[in-house]
């Protein structure tokens, strides 16, 4: 019966002893200890979730980046392309007018060409017949005399001319 | 050095320590009885009990041992105070007094006037009872008491300098004798408080805490050879349920208490009967605690120290050896039993204040089931 009968002494100590401890424990370990520990959770929380939201803005800014690069590139593209289809028609634009250009030039040449000719030609005949009138008023009048002067005339007077 | 010629030398030192206990016993006991056979009882008694003195070890009559001091108050003398060594007798047939005191059989502080006697909850049958008599309280620091604060000097070596460690690295990696220890408050919090009490458990973590470390650390105090049987000792673990069962009718809420004097959820006739069925509830909660811790821890003690006598019955080293072991054996049982009481009444207690505290909802839904 002794084994299950409490003890006055213990009794009042432990009350004593207990109330103490769980006081200053409280005080000095528990609460600091719990706070601590709450806070380096919480700590250790934001941090996680900060670096996940870093994450997701890397992942948003790479693609956005991605995004741009696609975009600069087909638009690079596509300048080259109408460059492109630009300097063909200006080639083309500019062969065609050179033709049309050239074709004008050359038939103003053949134009010119076919007056300077046409001249040519017309100021010949004026010469020819007037110097055949010399010639053949020349002959008349020497027609006469003899037939070495005659000619000795018409040599000199086909010189003469051949010299002017 | 190998870790097993380590464990043979841990071993041997073990079966060194637990073989003094058992000398130590028969010594106490032959000089006891006054005659050589061995009283096992007594023997077991003797040390799951408590003393005024301190004792460690006995070679031949040498005796090592600390003489605790003596408290009395009375309402006549006021508080006295004197060492033990005063009392104490080496003759177990003469008795000494000192101051009209003396001690019985037991080593208990027993009064010699007429007209004055010990307080105790439990009257010795064989004194003579006085009516009227003064009461002398005795508040002695005993060794169960002197174990006691031993631990509460633990306790406080051992917390205050880890709850330092979270202001001297705030935010940062425990270290030390803190990263030992917080896993087992994380544990006490996450897998004990928190599902048990929910919300408000931050509230009845200190006491949570408390309990566990000071179960589990005089427990272990206990299976020291030499040490006390406090978390044995049926008016430690009476105190500790008696915190429990204060705190659960404090912050009993107004379901808790309805749920107690008018239980829902069952016919109107069956209510009046139910209503004594939950009051005893209420008791007996806590009755459990006290009586499980008491009889665990002393149960262990009574083992270990009945392997060990089996070797003075039989007075065969042989049986000394296969005693040693499997007392040796059943320590560190023990060793897990201190965790695992330690952590039992911690539970208990959480879901009792769990209880007390639950919300409506989670009470109607009991009602249900």
């Amino acid at each position: 019966m002794e084994l299950v009968t409490p003890d006055f002494g213990l009794l009042f100590w432990q009350v004593l002893t207990f109330l103490t401890v769980l006081f200053v424990l409280s005080k000095f370990a528990w609460k600091p200890i719990m706070s601590g520990l709450k806070e380096r959770e919480e700590s250790i929380e934001n941090a996680l979730s900060e670096a996940r939201k870093a994450k997701d803005e890397m992942a948003g800014l790479k693609a956005d980046n991605e995004k741009l690069l696609a975009e600069a590139r087909k638009e690079r593209d596509k300048m080259l392309q109408e460059a492109q289809t630009i300097s063909v028609s200006l080639i083309n634009d500019a062969k065609e007018k050179a033709g049309k250009e050239s074709q004008i030039m050359i038939n103003a040449a053949k134009e010119e060409i076919q007056t300077s000719k046409e001249a040519a030609l017309a100021e010949l005949k004026n010469y020819l017949a007037s110097t055949s009138l010399l010639i053949a008023e020349k002959v008349i009048r020497k027609n006469l005399s003899a037939e070495n002067a005659q000619q000795e005339l018409v040599k000199d007077i086909i010189s003469n001319s051949s010299q002017n | 050095m190998t870790s097993n010629s380590l464990g043979i030398k841990f071993l041997s030192v073990l079966l060194t320590i637990s073989l003094s206990l058992g000398f130590e016993a028969k010594a106490s006991d032959s000089a006891h009885e006054g005659d050589e056979k061995f009283d096992i009882s007594s023997m077991i008694f003797h040390h799951i009990g408590d003393a005024h003195e301190w004792h460690f070890a006995s070679f031949g009559e040498t005796h090592i041992g600390l003489n605790l001091p003596v408290i009395l108050y009375s309402s006549d003398r006021g508080i006295e105070t004197f060492s033990f060594s005063n009392l104490k007798s080496h003759d177990p047939h003469r008795p000494v007094v000192f101051k009209g005191y003396t001690t019985n059989h037991h080593g208990k502080i027993i009064s010699t006037l007429p007209g004055r006697e010990i307080f105790g909850f439990m009257k010795d049958p064989h004194a003579t009872h006085q009516e009227g008599a003064v009461q002398v309280y005795n508040i002695s620091i005993t060794k169960n008491i002197a174990s006691m604060f031993l631990s509460v000097v633990i306790l406080f070596l051992v917390f205050i300098p880890v709850a330092s460690g979270y202001k001297k690295r705030q935010g940062a990696a425990p270290k030390g004798i803190q990263s030992f220890f917080e896993p087992i408050v994380v544990f006490i919090r996450d897998e004990i408080a928190v599902p048990n009490i929910g919300k408000k458990s931050d509230k009845f973590m200190p006491f949570l805490l408390t309990v566990f470390f000071f179960i589990w650390f005089n427990n272990l105090l206990g299976l020291i050879p030499g040490g006390a049987n406090l978390t044995g000792n049926i008016a430690v673990t009476f105190c500790l349920a008696f915190f429990t069962l204060i705190i659960t009718i404090f912050s009993g809420s107004k379901d808790y208490w309805m749920h107690i004097l008018w239980t829902p959820g069952i016919p109107m006739w069956l209510r009046p009967i139910m209503l004594p069925v939950e009051l005893v509830g209420i008791l007996s909660k806590p009755f459990s605690l006290m009586v499980r811790l008491f009889a665990n821890i002393t149960a262990g003690h009574v083992i270990i120290l009945s392997l060990l006598g089996l070797t003075f019955i039989f007075k065969s080293a042989a049986v000394g050896v296969a005693a040693t072991i499997f007392s040796t054996v059943m320590s560190l049982l023990e060793l897990f039993v201190a965790l695992l009481q330690a952590y039992v009444f911690t539970l208990l207690s959480a879901m009792y204040f769990g209880q007390a505290t639950a919300e409506h909802e989670h009470d109607h839904a009991d009602g249900h089931h």
